[in-house]
């Protein structure tokens, strides 16, 4: 898949992540369109910031917990997930409440970096603008 | 829902022959299943079902085969991290087959 013209694509996260089956249905799209090489990042929007956050538990639920998968991002390349910082203050979470979710970069000698950014409400909707495509879950 | 029949106890796989519950995954399964396929597992085998199993444990999916290249090259070195030498041990492809055997599910993001 080497011709074509690579394009921005961001998955929108903005629904918790048990009681429906929009974030574990976009995670598998993600690594499912992992396989096109094109430029993947993630946002995490609103409830969606519960989605990566550490300690999740579903014995009670009956769901699998899926949390572990976010770790296998950086396995597909991708490496950027931007976190709304007022989602995340509006929660009374910060970044220390979330997955320390890393990437090794092949360029610097598999060194482990985080893929987690966090970044104000304005400074996200610039990078939306950015995009080619968004996908909305 | 079909079953295959291994050490006296019967196993429900899909339609794909993957095992319906990874809890219902033993060795004599997977030497079955390679039989299905009239492969014969060896060491090399097992430490590519091995690692499947592992990655599955840490981050609940069965990798693509690119990821599990990747993957098997850093930890096992360029001569096995390649796709001929996991293809000669895994002809169907060595995400799907492999991961057939290992009693994961197909995996995901292979089309």
């Amino acid at each position: 898949m080497s011709e074509g013209t690579i394009k921005k694509f961001m998955y929108v996260n903005r629904k918790p992540p048990y009681g429906t089956v929009y974030a574990l249905e976009s995670l598998e799209v993600v690594l499912i369109g992992a396989a096109f090489d094109q430029d993947v990042s993630l946002a995490f929007i609103g409830d969606g910031v519960y989605q990566i956050t550490k300690g999740q538990s579903t014995s009670d639920i009956g769901m699998k917990n899926f949390s572990p998968t976010y770790n296998a991002l950086g396995d597909y390349d991708i490496t950027k997930l931007y976190v709304e910082q007022e989602s995340l203050t509006e929660r009374g979470l910060s970044v220390d409440d979330l997955m320390d979710i890393v990437y090794e970069d092949e360029d610097d000698d598999w060194a482990e970096k985080p893929s987690i950014r966090v970044v104000s409400r304005a400074e996200l909707a610039d990078v939306i603008a950015g995009q080619d495509i968004l996908l909305n879950f | 829902m079909a079953t295959i029949s291994v050490g006296g106890k019967d196993i429900e796989v899909d339609e794909e022959g993957y095992l319906v519950n990874l809890g219902d995954w033993t060795e004599e399964a997977a030497s079955f299943l390679a039989g299905q396929d009239e492969l014969e597992l060896t060491d090399s085998h097992w430490e590519i079902i091995n690692f499947l199993r592992e990655y599955y444990d840490e981050y609940q999916i069965a990798p693509a085969v690119r990821v599990l290249t990747k993957a098997v090259g850093k930890r096992m070195g360029k001569d096995k991290g390649n796709s001929k030498y996991l293809y000669e041990l895994f002809p169907y492809g060595p995400g799907k087959q492999a991961c057939r055997f290992a009693g994961l599910p197909k995996p995901t993001g292979c089309i």
